[in-house]
């Protein structure tokens, strides 16, 4: 038995407590749940766990694999058999799943242990976890905050140490945001990079899943497990995968780095900003080069996703229909009652909206003013992204103009939620890579809260964003500050 | 680009087989409207020259050989329905 807090240490350092055998896969699993035990009651990041299997699994697990006995926490909408699958919907309450995504079956291949499902915004639809129809989800740092969305379980059970780490799905900054907000670090890969094969769709040319972890180095190690090619889902790239942890380590030398001027926007907190020039500082004083670049289209990026994911989610979400799983309304009186109601019923608020929405830019008569329009000016975006490549190695930016806003503050304004994505959502529609990594604190109400830093890359670059994140994570403290619920006692 | 004005929450409703209550049809027009406002700055956008992009990198039809392979058994299949019975989905009447 070590002495050491497990839960709190990052996927490297168990790793090699484990491989020492200094402790043993087991130990971590119970040591994991009495920390969720003290903490989750006020984070409120689980929807449901299963803690017997995964003693278990820990029991007969081999240590040497490359997640050897590391368990990790899933974002509720990915599909891990067995386990609940509810999408944070009242329409999936008590869905099981029936099958592995391709993720979780590369996880347990790697050794890996998925324990439990966090919580989300409703079919990942939001930025603060609040449209979860299922509980509320809590900032570690300050309790009457959000933690962002829409996979705020994911990044407020890492940031409490209530997880070593965990994934998470990112449609439009669903990542990044919330672990930025809650100061941990959130990757999405570029576009077909991982399998989206068992995750629930919301708008299938813009989902993709990615880790939420402690430290940059454990989010290339779970990139390692999880980045390839899948037969299963015909988006997915057929590239070879490098191995993502093996240069980490190189300084910024001949980095250039891309500030994009119209990102330095009315309405970003000067925190925010003050914190994002200290880091540019920081960067060029590690041997990067920065440039200013121009992304003129970035002013259209939350008007075409609000067109396109929409549209997609519209039709993505026609399945749910009570008839061959979840929720069904009481004694429909014919079929088209039964499609009303259940739907009505079952669906939130937020997702209502959206399948409206997104029927209408669809529908006969507005499709070319709306959606055909949007498909366009994503065009525009891609090929500004494009063009700021051939000039940097790296877009550097906020990840949220704010730090993590109060729960009920935007839940009445979808537009004024919608607006907290503008620094995130232009990457789902190019389809590039980007993470968020912690780079300041803003001080709010005599609270710290977490700032976050985000670097955008070219498709299929993760190795070099991975590299240049990690170089400054490292002549910083940021990733080692714990917020104030961590430090609660343990128990011996 | 279409006026606002032109979104009938009600209809599109309808249309997406969601029964929504007056009080939510109401408050939808209101937001949605707000949303249609906005995203009225597209029109601003030069896109004369401009192919549609259905996704952000090049996708293919992807084909595979047809093979029989294990999947789900019935029952497994079944297993979520809210009524089964027979080894079928179970649904009110549809045809006369």
């Amino acid at each position: 038995m070590t002495d050491k807090d497990l839960p709190a240490l990052s996927i490297a350092d168990l790793q090699s407590l484990l491989r020492r055998r200094e402790v043993s896969a087991r130990e971590v699993i119970d040591a994991l749940r009495a920390r969720i035990e003290a903490v989750d009651q006020d984070i409120g990041a689980y929807l449901s766990l299963d803690m017997e299997a995964a003693a278990q699994e820990a029991e007969k697990s081999n240590v040497d694999l490359p997640l050897g006995g590391v368990p990790l926490a899933i974002k509720d909408i990915i599909n891990v058999m067995g386990q609940p699958c509810t999408c944070a919907s009242k329409i999936l309450q008590s869905y099981r799943a029936t099958y592995d995504a391709t993720v979780i079956r590369r996880l347990r291949a790697a050794g890996a242990i998925p324990f439990g499902k966090t919580n989300l915004d409703e079919f990942a639809m939001g930025s603060s976890t609040e449209n979860s129809s299922m509980k509320l989800t809590r900032n570690p740092w300050d309790l009457s905050r959000v933690p962002g969305g829409s996979s705020g379980g994911s990044a407020a059970a890492v940031a409490a140490d209530a997880a070593i780490g965990a994934l998470g799905s990112d449609t439009g900054g669903s990542i990044r945001q919330p672990a930025a907000l809650s100061g941990v670090v959130g990757f999405k890969p570029t576009y077909g990079r991982v399998s989206r094969f068992g995750l629930v769709a919301f708008a299938s040319s813009l989902d993709q899943i990615g880790p939420l972890t402690k430290t940059v180095n454990d989010t290339a190690l779970i990139m390692n497990a999880i980045a390839g090619h899948d037969p299963q889902d015909s988006s997915s790239l057929n590239e070879p995968v490098p191995d993502y942890a093996a240069r980490l380590g190189e300084d910024l030398r001949g980095v250039r780095l891309g500030l994009p001027k119209e990102y330095l926007i009315e309405g970003i907190d000067p925190q925010v900003k003050t914190a994002i020039d200290a880091t540019m500082k920081q960067m060029n004083s590690l041997g990067a080069e920065i440039v200013e670049v121009s992304l003129p289209t970035t002013e259209y990026a939350i008007a075409v996703y609000y067109i396109v994911a929409t549209a997609e989610a519209s039709t993505n979400l026609a399945r749910f229909d009570g008839v061959r799983y979840g929720y069904r309304t009481e004694n429909p009186k014919d079929i088209l009652d039964l499609y009303g109601r259940t739907r009505g019923e079952g669906f939130g608020q937020e997702v209502k909206r959206r399948i409206i929405l997104g029927t209408y830019v669809l529908s006969s008569g507005y499709y070319d003013a709306y959606y055909l329009r949007a498909q366009k000016v994503r065009e525009l975006i891609r090929q500004d992204f494009a063009r700021a490549f051939e000039k940097v190695d790296a877009l550097v930016s906020p990840t949220s103009p704010v730090p993590a806003f109060k729960l009920g503050e935007r839940v009445g304004d979808p537009l004024q939620m919608y607006l907290a994505d503008i620094f995130t959502i232009a990457a789902n529609l190019a389809g590039i890579c980007g993470i968020s990594v912690p780079c300041g604190f803003a001080d709010m109400d005599g609270q710290r809260l977490p700032i976050g830093l985000q670097l955008l890359g070219k498709p299929l670059d993760e190795a070099r964003i991975l590299r240049i994140a990690y170089a400054y994570e490292q002549s910083t403290d940021w990733h080692k500050t714990r917020p104030p619920i961590a430090s609660v006692p343990r128990k011996a | 680009m279409a006026r606002n004005s032109d979104l009938d929450v009600a209809y599109v409703a309808r249309l997406a087989r969601i029964n929504l209550t007056d009080a939510e049809a109401k408050v939808f027009q209101k937001q949605l409207s707000d949303v249609l406002k906005y995203v009225e700055k597209l029109h601003q956008a030069d896109v004369s020259h401009v192919e549609a992009a259905a996704h952000a990198l090049p996708i293919y039809n992807v084909f595979r050989e047809d093979v029989q392979r294990d999947w789900f058994t019935a029952e497994e299949a079944l297993g979520n329905a809210p009524r089964q019975a027979n080894g079928l989905f179970i649904v009110p009447k549809v045809v006369e």
